[in-house]
């Protein structure tokens, strides 16, 4: 197999760990002066957004930043919980830039770019650094120095955090950053604004077209570079962990434009969030991967078993991640604990009303911790309700803000009964394809973050994307935009009434009237709704053949009833949540066809991709290295039409193996 | 968990725009489960008058999951509603009772004008924030993380004021409408912090200059903010703020 | 604006001068309480008429006294601005606000309940200072006021007035006493314990003697 003549990743020569650094003292610069005149579009202000705008704008770039909600401050990496992972081997225990490479790659099942997450490696360090910095408040021991946990699929202790808000904090952190080059006048900041298309001239990404979302104006804006932060496409599936905002439209539009879209069906379901409770249900919470480590997950040994958890005695409970994977335990990847739960279930061993659940119990952990608590404290007489109450009030140190949404959520109170969970769709590995610049295959647009498809793989490790998101932003992005804008030092202002900027706003303005005009009888939401079942059902955590062409013939009629049959209210020109909405469930629509096409096409399972038809034995994924060790790239034609383009994955560092967690 | 049938009416507040006369507006409302959250139930309202060719309500929400801040709904008297450290989001319909009138208004603040129905424009928090909520330190010029040794009292400390969604509850609940407790929350993170100290007195004058620009009101101490705030942020910071704003005042070399 | 005026003009500046004017005026209560305490002596009005000679005649009291009236006037002009100013921060009201839940009435009615003390001080002030003062400066002598206090404080109604006064100044101080400190930014774990007991007592202790004055006149305990 060899890569499309379409896809040069530019990957930089020279051995493994000396490509980033070879590369940034080689790179081109574009001097102080001329970047004063060279403007930068950021459109979303995640991680990877706030970080990047805010760094470009210190740098001396003119930028403008582009969000849909009411502050920067909003994005939906402000919900992330659990970490940020960064090899610092403050604990001593092992840890290096090439472990925390080597997890990355085979955590992401032997599915991503070895040159792009070696990058990510050796920059997670700073990361942490530059946070501290602009005074992050993350987890400190008593003597001052940084605390880190355990996360999924490693280990060692590399997980930084700051209680169960960790996003947050990294958030705020480059807000902060961001803000400030906006008080300075550096940054334009235009929040509720959406943007729509992506403008290009003589194949160049010259600007977007962007909606005012309390006008309804639409807006030309203009620029020598655009980057796109705009997170993943989870919502597709309509039940998520993400925001109810979250969406694909920008990352779309690119690729409506010629931006490739890589491995779309490569979605992460986390396996550790609160079940479905009813058909009203607007969205799923995540209860964070962090709860793994003190955590034991079960279900009962007897089928269809409807006992209260606590009613089920210690030997009739089936502890099925210990028993499977004694290596990692509980600890095990996200996609492979996610698929644990789900044949569990499937088989009839699930608990709960729905029986699509099953317990994560932390009654070990009590008595471990009020144990040691009895210890510290030089008791020796603690009687075992006692104990329990000291190790209650450990857990709620650590975890009490998670401990508290459950109950908020299930009206369930956790400290008494195990929590019940159930998988959910997270995160999405594929996005975006980009080059080791971090460039689309449209020059002048890039893609940042969860947003683009490069350093995951097949599956993301827990606290991972926190540092992709601030990899790309602070440390990378700004170095390799300089190989592409040194070149526009000498083109100038653009101006945004070149007729492409006119074109491209009149199709926009056009798309929107139409969709206002077909004033059918069905809602914006059950579109999505019933987008999302189609997508879960056979194209979620297992896929098949036959599912997947059910659903691209299903999601095909969805689309053309879409189209004849949605009713939004309100006007254009208005402050109108319901056109945002059916905007961005228009462009879900023909994505969910799109990832059931590559789903289709990629014909074996690896990390969160699990086709039913390619598993071993004992149920794992069952990769095929000689015929799909490649990126799918896919190139948008038509309606209905795509042509797939192949980057062909190398491993010169690191020894392929099955994946193995046992 | 059960389904149940709770029957509500709604009285809302509905307003076009900013410069036109809002009012409100009574919904009945029935099959509300009270395992749904509050903003579900919204959306049940919102779906009954889609089909009734009605304009549903706007309101600000994204990550339903109360870390975001962007939901904002004045419920019954109480930002947020009737519980305590919860965002609208995390509501559920289990605090109801069948049968309940709930009257729902958007945060009432001058510096927060309507922009539709429930929604607010909360820019001058973005606003303050740029005025000096940062410590100025460009990508790049950090050194070691753990060269900065911190107390784990003082992170901790910072952290809890850091912890501020920036939804504006406490203004919404203070009867003054101050954003007294969202600006000391910043300060106070900072200053609790050794990273923060180079611009410890600055800070201080220009956000607090910031936000009386802004037209927030002042704080009479009563606590509304602090028991209202979905993070519990402590009222503290206010005191706090207030020595660090005096102290700079006196102590800074800005005429 | 000179960084002087600015910090005044603040939000939390006009909260400082709301505060140094309250703990002021609270000092001029402790005085004031105690001298007019003398009457418990019931002694004839004797020790009390020798305290208030010395508070009528003191040249370094009768300084002071500017002091106090400027006192005053600030902490109500200071009140003023910020009631209107915090009016103005909410144009539209909430038609249901459940604000009982968050905080306590008092806390939020200081501008009422100062009023209310205005009121009084206005009647009070009339019944002696006034007065007083006006012979001081038209013949140079003292009135009785022991005397006068036994023949006004005869009328139930000036009575009833006079502890109502009472009772506006017991929930003013009650919120007023901490929180002063607070607008001070005196907020520590250790000592809000003993701040809050202080001012607890304080608000019981000095509208009580005050009140216990007309109230001993008028059923002849004090004579």
């Amino acid at each position: 197999m060899a890569t499309s003549s379409r896809l040069d990743a530019k990957i930089p020569q020279g051995s493994l760990e000396d490509k980033w650094e070879k590369y940034k003292s080689s790179v081109p610069l574009v001097n102080p002066a001329n970047k004063r005149n060279i403007e930068v579009i950021v459109v979303g202000t995640g991680l990877a957004g706030a970080s990047a705008a805010a760094t470009l704008a210190e740098m001396g770039y003119k930028v403008k930043a582009f969000c849909f909600q009411d502050s920067p401050r909003r994005a939906h990496s402000i919900a992330a919980q659990g970490g940020i992972n960064a090899a610092k081997n403050y604990q001593n225990d092992g840890d290096s830039v090439h472990r925390l490479f080597y997890d990355t790659i085979k955590g992401g099942d032997y599915r991503s770019r070895e040159a792009n997450v070696h990058r990510l490696s050796e920059v997670s360090g700073n990361i942490i650094d530059q946070c501290v910095a602009q005074g992050v408040p993350f987890a400190r021991e008593y003597g001052g120095l940084l605390s880190n946990r355990s996360f999924g699929g490693v280990q060692v202790q590399r997980t930084f955090y700051a209680a169960g808000q960790t996003g947050q904090q990294l958030l705020l952190g480059a807000y902060s950053g961001l803000q400030r080059q906006v008080g300075m006048g550096t940054i334009t900041m235009y929040n509720r604004h959406e943007m729509l298309d992506v403008v290009k001239i003589d194949g160049k990404c010259r600007g977007i077209i962007a909606r005012n979302l309390i006008t309804g104006e639409l807006e030309r804006h203009s620029a020598h570079a655009v980057l796109l932060c705009t997170g993943g496409y989870g919502n597709v599936f309509y039940l998520s962990t993400n925001a109810m905002g979250s969406n694909v439209t920008a990352a779309w539009k690119a690729h409506k434009r010629g931006a490739f879209f890589a491995n779309p069906c490569f979605t992460q379901i986390h396996p550790t969030c609160i079940p479905v409770w009813g058909e009203h249900q607007s969205k799923l919470t995540l209860m964070s991967e962090s709860l793994r480590n003190d955590g034991r997950i079960w279900v009962p040994k007897k089928q269809n078993d409807t006992r209260a958890g606590n009613a089920i005695p210690e030997d009739e409970r089936d502890y099925y991640l210990e028993r499977r994977y004694p290596a990692f335990g509980n600890l095990v990847p996200r996609d492979i604990a996610s698929r644990a739960a789900k044949e569990r279930c499937d088989a009839g061993y699930g608990v709960g009303t729905s029986k699509l659940a099953v317990f994560l119990d932390f009654s070990a952990a009590f008595h471990r911790y009020g144990q040691g608590e009895a210890n510290k404290n030089n008791i020796t007489n603690a009687s075992e309700s006692q104990i329990l109450e000291w190790g209650k009030a450990v857990v709620k140190e650590k975890y009490g803000n998670l401990f508290d949404m459950y109950k908020q959520i299930t009206g369930e109170d956790p400290y008494e009964v195990p929590m019940r969970i159930y998988p959910a769709v997270h995160y999405t590995m594929g996005g975006l394809w980009v080059d080791y610049n971090l460039m689309t295959t449209v020059p002048g647009l890039y893609s940042l973050g969860e947003a683009n498809f490069s350093d995951h793989g097949a599956n993301r490790l827990g606290a991972s994307a926190l540092m992709q998101g601030l990899a790309d932003g602070y440390f990378v992005i700004p170095i390799t935009v300089g190989a592409y804008l040194a070149g526009e030092i000498r083109t100038g202002h653009i101006s945004t009434d070149h007729e492409a900027f006119v074109k491209t706003e009149k199709e926009v303005k056009d798309r929107i009237e139409k969709l206002i005009s077909i004033q059918g009888n069905t809602s914006p939401e059950l579109f999505h709704r019933r987008l999302g079942k189609i997508m879960w059902d056979k194209c979620g955590m297992g896929r098949n053949e036959k599912g997947l062409k059910e659903a691209i013939v299903e999601i095909r009629a969805l689309r053309e009833e879409f189209w004849k049959d949605v009713k939004v209210m309100g006007k254009i020109g208005d402050f109108n949540p319901e056109l945002d909405k059916a905007n961005r469930v228009a462009d879900f629509i023909e994505l969910g066809e799109l990832m059931c096409i590559d789903a289709l096409t990629r014909n074996e399972s690896c990390g969160g991709h699990f086709r039913e038809e390619y598993q071993t034995e004992e149920g794992e994924a069952l990769r095929d290295d000689e015929n799909y060790m490649f990126v799918s790239a896919w190139e948008s034609i038509d309606t209905e039409k795509w042509e797939l383009h192949k980057e062909e994955l190398i491993y010169d560092n690191i020894k392929i193996a099955q994946r193995s967690y046992k | 968990m059960s389904a149940g049938n709770m029957r509500l009416t709604l009285k809302v507040w509905r307003q076009s725009n900013t410069n036109t006369q809002g009012g409100f507006e009574n919904y009945n409302l029935d099959g509300v489960s009270p395992d749904m959250s509050f903003l579900e139930m919204f959306d049940i309202l919102n779906e009954q008058l889609i089909e009734e060719n009605k304009e549903p309500v706007a309101f600000d929400h994204d990550c339903r999951e109360g870390i975001c801040g962007m939901c904002s709904m004045f419920i019954n008297g109480q930002p947020h509603g009737p519980l305590k450290g919860v965002t609208t989001c995390q509501l559920h319909m289990r605090s109801f009772q069948d049968g309940d009138t709930i009257t729902v208004e958007p945060w009432r603040a001058g510096a927060f004008p309507v922009i539709k129905d429930l929604v607010v424009d909360r820019d001058g928090f973005d606003r303050i924030i740029s005025a000096g909520g940062f410590v100025s330190v460009n990508t790049g010029n950090a050194q070691d993380a753990n060269n900065l040794p911190i107390a784990k009292e003082d992170a901790d400390d910072a952290f809890s004021a850091a912890a501020c969604i920036g939804c504006g509850a406490c203004v919404a609940a203070c009867k003054n409408a101050s954003a007294m407790l969202f600006v000391s929350a910043k300060i106070s993170q900072l200053a609790l912090l050794p990273q923060g100290q180079a611009e410890r007195s600055i800070r201080a004058e220009k956000m607090v200059a910031q936000m009386d620009a802004e037209g927030f009101g002042n704080c009479t101490n009563t606590h509304a903010c602090s028991a209202e705030c979905p993070k519990e942020i402590s009222f503290e910071n206010i005191a706090r703020m207030n020595r660090e704003y005096l102290g700079a005042k006196v102590s800074s070399k800005a005429l | 604006m000179s960084w002087f005026t600015q910090a005044l003009t603040s939000s939390i500046g006009k909260k400082l001068i709301m505060s140094l004017t309250g703990l002021f005026l609270i000092s001029f209560l402790v005085i004031h309480a105690t001298i007019n305490a003398m009457i418990f002596y019931n002694d004839g009005g004797e020790t009390f008429s020798h305290w208030g000679h010395f508070m009528g005649t003191n040249p370094i009291i009768r300084t002071l006294e500017i002091g106090l009236v400027l006192g005053f006037l600030l902490h109500i002009a200071d009140g003023l601005w910020l009631t209107k100013a915090n009016n103005d921060a909410r144009p539209v009201k909430y038609a249901v606000s459940n604000a009982s839940a968050n905080s306590k009435w008092y806390s939020r009615s200081m501008g009422l309940l100062g009023t209310l003390i205005l009121i009084f001080l206005v009647i009070h002030t009339s019944h002696f200072w006034i007065p007083n003062r006006t012979n001081q400066f038209a013949t140079g002598e003292e009135l009785n006021l022991y005397q006068m206090m036994l023949d006004i404080f005869q009328n139930i109604w000036v009575v009833l007035i006079y502890v109502a006064g009472c009772f506006s100044l017991f929930w003013h101080l009650l919120h007023g006493f901490e929180s002063a400190f607070k607008s001070l930014g005196l907020y520590h774990v250790k000592y809000n314990g003993a701040i809050h007991f202080v001012g607890v007592a304080f608000s019981i202790v000095i509208p009580v003697l005050f009140a216990l004055m007309p109230i001993s006149i008028f059923f002849g305990w004090v004579y």
